[in-house]
């Protein structure tokens, strides 16, 4: 793995990392990764991120979901038709159930699964651009970027109230 | 909020994760006792399984008795974690904060036991997954009509669904725990349980979306599956069973059970880890409100049970309910009204709501009430349905009782291993309620 070179800025302060974000964003820096605590609407909203798209995969697992509901049900009901309590074979009121609970179960397993996917889990440990402090009461930033652009970065990650400066795989 | 205003975030961090140091004696001799009770449990089991269902107390006519209760009273203890986990998520109540964790465990864990009983009820329990649907040798394929076939699928689902809610809901804290801890065993496992959370806005997107969906499945699943178990027993044409009211009267009584146990754990733990700067008193007051509603929705369908067996002018429904009331049971349908219906009053007053004292005890009698709900519902009306010749008695054998203590014991022992190994305290959520620290506001 080729490890990524960049400027790693850490926060105390939730106004700081977000006015460090903005001026980033406006010195044309992208590629930047934001750590907190807890998930902030301010952080979010200064990243301009897009909607994420677990939304689909629960959507797709519910769909399938229903269709296994129905399709198990009827089919194996058609399979062994025996008639009880003059109910046609194919009952849907209580197949509804199967249904509903096979809905809610395929798309809380295909939101897992989104979930997994696309926030990268899974991986081991943090080693780069990670410090413990974020999961207790600090802010980080880490920016790559090329070389050159090394001394621009820190230079406006101070100017926004940094703590603290590292570098990484330089 | 002066007492969270005081909290930082270090200190949550500091406070939380200290729960998960080394037992004390205290705990290890509770855990040990725990076992006991629990090997009881196991043994008398094993005896039944050996000797037959009839050492159950089963007896014509009465076939379903302190299993199916147990199994229904352990499936209602587990509604309220979703209800604090998930519904009032939705509503963005933020009192929910600092005790859903505990809640959502209680919810896992009183599902793993409710899912014991129809097995321990089974003649040969180890025929148990002849209810799931798989392709056999006989082509046959289960009865989807069946209302316990329709249990298997929701209490299943069930437990999936809040297992993930609750592992999901953890993955920050765990990481949490996983940057603080030194020690090498420890280290590893939070590491691989925490998936390598870093806590990046990319993460946390995510998270929040799936969160979401979780919450807005689990909100009409936990109405669901009550509703699921009350037709077990409304289906039939049973007097006391057969009834449209019973799916909005199981729920209202499973968030009622599951409230009151609830607060049977958290009062202890709060005081034992000292954490009454995270548990407040309004925690608790939302809970008793809570209950107060609860209860008259309970107390309304036992009213409107009466009325409709008298209104019916069906001569069953209406002796099977003079009988609930006057009958051979008659001390356990009272017991289940003062329980139930009288005690909660006392939470109309915000001076005993407040107090965390009687709050438990309050709590302990809904418990007991609870049970015994089911109780009535199950066993007197077996006892007492259409032929007078085929009435019967039905009394409580000491292998039911040893199963049912193993049960409370096998719920308790994974409640005892969750506060030592698992954060019992939402780490990040609560976070999200404190004031975030500002320069400004430093500067001022």
């Amino acid at each position: 793995m080729i490890k990524e070179q960049g400027v790693f800025g850490i926060f105390s302060y939730i106004d700081s990392t977000v006015q460090a974000i903005k001026k980033l964003r406006e010195a044309d820096f992208k590629n930047l990764r934001v750590f907190s605590p807890f998930p902030s609407h301010e952080i979010e909203e200064a990243l301009e991120r897009r909607e994420s798209i677990v939304r689909f995969f629960t959507l797709t697992g519910a769909t399938l979901g229903a269709l296994c509901g129905l399709t198990l049900t009827i089919l194996t009901s058609l399979d062994w038709p025996i008639r009880t309590s003059a109910k046609p074979i194919v009952s849907l009121p209580p197949f509804m159930i199967f249904v509903f609970e096979l809905t809610v179960l395929f798309g809380s397993l295909a939101t897992l699964l989104g979930l997994l996917i696309n926030s990268r889990l899974r991986r081991n440990a943090p080693r780069i651009m990670y410090d413990p402090r974020f999961s207790e009461d600090k802010f980080g930033i880490a920016v790559v970027c090329k070389i050159e652009d090394i001394r621009k970065v820190e230079e406006i990650l101070k100017l926004s109230g940094a703590d603290e400066i590292q570098f990484e795989g330089i | 909020m002066n007492q969270e205003s005081a909290l930082t975030y270090s200190k949550v961090n500091h406070d939380i994760i200290r729960m998960l140091d080394k037992p004390t004696v205290k705990w290890w001799s509770l855990f040990i006792f725990d076992l006991a009770v629990l090997a009881f449990g196991l043994f008398c089991f094993l005896y039944q399984v050996y000797t037959g269902l009839g050492v159950a107390g089963y007896r014509h006519p009465v076939f379903w008795a302190v299993y199916i209760t147990n199994f229904v009273f352990w499936v209602g203890i587990a509604h309220s974690g979703t209800l604090i986990s998930a519904i009032l998520y939705l509503f963005r109540a933020r009192f929910r904060m600092s005790i859903y964790r505990i809640s959502e465990a209680m919810t896992v864990f009183a599902v793993l036991t409710a899912g014991l009983f129809p097995i321990i009820h089974l003649g040969r329990p180890w025929s148990f997954y002849w209810l799931l649907p798989y392709p056999n040798q006989r082509e046959l394929w289960v009865n989807f009509r069946s209302p316990l076939l329709w249990d298997v699928f929701a209490v299943g689902t069930y437990l999936t669904v809040s297992s993930i809610f609750f592992f999901v809901g953890m993955i920050p804290d765990i990481a949490a725990i996983r940057d603080r801890v030194k020690e090498i065993p420890r280290k590893i496992i939070y590491t691989i349980l925490s998936l390598g959370w870093k806590g990046s806005t990319w993460e946390w997107g995510h998270y929040t979306r799936a969160y979401f969906y979780f919450a807005a499945f689990a909100t009409p699943l936990v109405i669901s599956v009550h509703s699921v178990v009350s037709w077990d027993f409304a289906m039939s044409n049973v007097p006391g069973w057969h009834s449209t009211i019973f799916p909005p009267y199981f729920v209202a009584g499973a968030i009622f059970s599951g409230l009151a146990m609830v607060i049977t754990l958290v009062v202890p733990i709060r005081k034992i880890f000292h954490l009454e700067q995270f548990i407040t008193i309004a925690n608790f007051e939302g809970m008793a409100k809570m209950i107060i509603l609860t209860s008259l929705i309970v107390t309304y369908a036992y009213v409107v049970e009466f009325f409709m067996a008298w209104y019916s002018g069906n001569p069953y429904e209406w002796g099977q309910f003079m009988y609930r009331a006057k009958g051979d049971y008659a001390l356990f349908y009272w017991i289940m009204i003062f329980c139930n219906s009288v005690v909660p009053l006392l939470l109309w007053f915000k001076k005993v709501r407040t107090n965390i004292k009687a709050l438990f005890i309050i709590s302990l009698f809904i418990n007991i009430g609870m049970w015994f709900e089911r109780f009535n519902i199950i066993v007197i009306s077996l006892s007492h349905d259409f032929e007078p010749g085929g009435w019967g008695l039905y009394r409580v054998s000491w292998v039911e009782l040893g199963v049912t203590a193993g049960s409370f014991a096998w719920f308790f022992m994974f409640f005892l291993l969750f506060i030592k190994i698992l954060p019992a305290l939402s780490i990040s959520e609560i976070k999200e309620i404190l004031p975030a620290p500002t320069r400004e506001a430093k500067a001022r």
